[in-house]
């Protein structure tokens, strides 16, 4: 079953971290859950954490103490594109609110929401470092500066045209 | 390419890198992260691809190098040997570049900066910007100059000899005595002596120690880390093997934000290259020395730049901050004795060792030794990266490196420490810039992010946006923090919506002075300062939001109303064309009119009028 090799994928994971990570035993816990939330587009679901949990021999209380304590982890699916929208004062006085409320109307969601079609999910993030562009939003890991509403409506557009041909 | 004197980048600093380059045909181009979101990767396959149309590809040299710091004017582009400057590159201007420049000699003029004071382009902008001009590169010595992807390029510029001195010249105690003289305080906020924390750290026993590198910038406005792990990770990793040796440790950890997934490839390759180098591991230099470093990922969580916090996340958990004492330098990770600098910190330590104490205690004041970096962000002509002597003025930093504010508005404040610190107003805009002046008018150095205000922004709005933040990121431990800001921000959400009653300014007093006196880390002890600081310098907004139910920067959209002027109005018909809730009516070639009652100040009419017609108003 395809559920199964998934499954046998977040131990390879698990085993391929703790390699990498030479001084400690303990502490890979957050790597590993970035690594597994990777496979499984974007979240980490109920059976890959108690994976996480036996291989690592930790209580599964502590898998989700870790899962629901930070904001780039989730518990629920996501879309495929990740929009992380800067939050920040840099950001909010070159015009950040403005992007905001184009972001709602374009995607029809409110931050924590995943468009119908299964592509945008829409977060708040902090501070994202581009301050000299802002206003900044990131898209999985590629940043995007400078923003006018105009501009987010044709990256938008961009990531729609790219996801469909995708699926 | 000299035009004679230079103000103060001492030559010292920079010439010879310069010269390096010059007898090379190379092309830099700037890979920092605000240049690659204006479109740094598509300049860079256009210009190779240029190059090879004119089969210059084997003579040219092109190099992606780290921030060269106006981050408002990428992407940048300096070609060597000359050291021209070209800013604001698109894609097609690779071509003009290439067969003009590179092929024909003739600079291209449209490309260059302009100086903003005698409008006259600058060929040389190192030389001849005031951005430039007026900045004492230490932290940042080799950004914009070196690829930060190549340990070569590091090692060609001083790098690792720093390493090489310590290990085969000094004891441990002689490292953390220059140190000491060298009078360098931690750059990541507190501005505790690195020196002293160094020697701390020593004096612990123990055989297992660890070093530590905080780079869980989070602060908002703040991106001298993020800019210096992008543009030259080599300067941390080598300090924190001196750090390492220095006190005793033979392990580091570099903990660092999963947002900036750049820095993070940057530093791994960065440790992959001083591996082969002999620079890390078993027995450095054939000191007997062995030291290893790691990168730890955060994962989205504003408080893990508190040490302890960060301490927790290192060690895979949640990250709430500990209780102090015991300090990180009695128990830190796994509860061994720690030593926690910030980055910038870090990439100052290779040419203090270099150069010596007294060179770089030569610069700054006298309480606060050498530079600081500060990012220039918000309502401010030149944004980006800066690195400055400490004790330089604000005025000079808003107007002469930043340029002004733009559009001819007034400057109004300057937020600094991010959601720590609190607000400079105008008034002290001559005061020199050191830890203890900050402090005295209620903000504090922080990581150095400097937000700029104009006379468009409504301060209320901004603590109420720094609550938010403040909210938003509370690890919910304390609930003075986790309740008390809540709460503080409900009240702030009731002033902007025009229903402050008489006693709220005093309440948010109360209120914000039980959570710094009565909140664990420093974060919670500090959340409440922007609302403090804005009510201290900006009352009279808050009485007139509170009392006038006016927004004076007429941005709180409650208090605000648009209306036309019928003797501009034209009746163009584009404001109600853009209207997104058909709030303005009128014929056509007539003057038109808003609807108060439907319209939602979104403000997207103002922007369409070219005749000046449409303002806003306060009271609504």
């Amino acid at each position: 079953m395809v559920v199964d090799q998934t499954l046998e994928k977040v131990k390879d994971i698990i085993e391929a971290v703790k390699k990498e990570q030479s001084l400690e035993e303990g502490d890979i816990l957050i790597n590993c859950l970035h690594k597994v939330q990777d496979v499984y587009q974007n979240f980490v679901p109920s059976e890959a954490a108690e994976i996480v949990a036996e291989s690592l021999n930790v209580p599964l209380s502590k898998v989700y103490e870790v899962l629901t304590f930070y904001t780039m982890f989730s518990t629920k699916t996501r879309g495929t594109f990740i929009i992380r929208v800067c939050n920040s004062l840099p950001c909010h006085v070159t015009g950040g609110a403005k992007i905001i409320e184009t972001l709602f109307e374009e995607l029809k969601v409110g931050f924590g929401g995943t468009t119908e079609d299964g592509l945008f999910t829409l977060e708040k993030t902090g501070c994202l470092g581009l301050c000299g562009v802002g206003p900044v939003i990131m898209i999985n890991d590629q940043f995007y500066g400078n923003l006018t509403p105009e501009r987010v409506v044709e990256i938008i557009a961009g990531y729609r045209k790219k996801g469909r041909a995708g699926t | 390419m000299n035009t004679g004197e230079k103000t103060s980048i001492p030559n010292e600093v920079v010439a010879p890198q310069v010269e390096a380059r010059a007898a090379t045909n190379t092309i830099l181009l700037c890979a920092g992260g605000a240049c690659i979101s204006s479109g740094e990767e598509s300049c860079l396959t256009s210009l190779r691809a240029t190059l090879e149309k004119y089969a210059l590809q084997d003579v040219v040299k092109v190099v992606e190098t780290g921030c060269m710091g106006m981050c408002d004017a990428g992407p940048l582009m300096i070609l060597y040997p000359e050291g021209v400057f070209y800013q604001k590159l698109k894609p097609s201007d690779m071509e003009l570049i290439v067969s003009e420049h590179l092929l024909k000699g003739r600079i291209v003029e449209s490309k260059l900066f302009e100086n903003p004071n005698t409008k006259v382009k600058i060929t040389s902008a190192y030389d001849d910007h005031p951005f430039f001009t007026k900045q004492v590169k230490i932290a940042t010595r080799n950004m914009g100059i070196i690829d930060p992807m190549s340990i070569e390029e590091y090692i060609a510029h001083d790098g690792y000899f720093s390493l090489q001195k310590v290990l085969q010249e000094m004891t441990p105690e002689q490292v953390i005595d220059t140190i000491k003289r060298s009078g360098l305080r931690g750059r990541g906020g507190a501005g505790f002596p690195t020196g002293l924390k160094w020697e701390l750290a020593r004096k612990v026993p123990g055989n297992e120690k660890y070093v530590l590198c905080n780079a869980d910038e989070g602060d908002p406005g703040a991106f001298m880390d993020r800019s210096i792990l992008e543009g030259d990770p080599h300067s941390v990793l080598e300090a924190m093997v001196i750090a390492g040796y220095a006190i005793g440790a033979q392990k580091g950890y570099i903990y660092i934000r999963a947002e900036y997934p750049l820095a993070i490839e940057r530093l791994n390759e960065g440790i992959k290259q001083a591996k082969a180098y002999g620079l890390f591991g078993e027995n450095i230099m054939g000191s007997g020395f062995s030291f290893d470093l790691e990168i730890r990922m955060g994962a989205g969580a504003f408080v893990c730049g508190e040490e302890t916090a960060l301490i927790e996340s290192v060690e895979g958990k949640r990250g709430q901050p500990r209780v102090k004492p015991p300090f990180p330098a009695q128990k830190g990770v796994w509860n061994k004795p720690t030593l926690n600098n910030n980055v910038e910190t870090y990439a100052n330590i290779p040419t203090i060792i270099l150069k010596g104490p007294e060179w770089f205690a030569s610069i700054g004041t006298e309480k606060s030794k050498g530079t600081k970096v500060f990012c220039l962000a918000g309502k401010i002509k030149n944004t980006g990266l800066v690195e400055v002597p400490i004790g330089i003025t604000l005025r000079e930093i808003v107007y002469d490196i930043g340029g002004g504010i733009p559009n001819n508005k007034a400057f109004k404040a300057v937020q600094t420490g991010g959601p720590s610190g609190g607000c400079i107003p105008a008034q002290y805009l001559d005061m020199p810039i050191d830890y203890e002046s900050l402090k005295t008018i209620g903000t504090m150095m922080g990581s150095g992010g400097m937000v700029f205000m104009d006379e468009d922004t409504c301060m209320v709005d901004v603590a109420k946006f720094f609550l938010e933040f403040s909210v938003d990121e509370s690890c919910g431990k304390c609930t003075p923090c986790r309740e008390g800001n809540r709460v503080m921000h409900e009240i702030l959400e009731r002033i902007t919506s025009g229903e402050g009653e008489e006693g709220d300014i005093e309440k948010l007093e109360t209120l914000g002075q039980s959570i710094i006196d009565s909140s664990l880390c420093g974060l919670g002890q500090s959340s409440p300062q922007p609302v403090l600081s804005t009510i201290r310098y900006f009352r009279d907004e808050y009485e007139a939001h509170i009392k006038e139910k006016r927004c004076p920067a007429k941005v709180c959209r409650p208090l605000i109303r648009y209306q036309i002027d019928e003797s501009k109005c034209v009746g163009c018909t584009a404001c109600a064309k853009v209207c997104p809730v058909s709030a303005i009516s009128g014929e056509i070639k007539k003057p038109h009119t808003i609807d108060p009652e439907i319209c939602t100040r979104c403000g997207s009419c103002i922007g369409v009028c070219r005749f000046g017609a449409i303002s806003r108003v306060t009271p609504a």
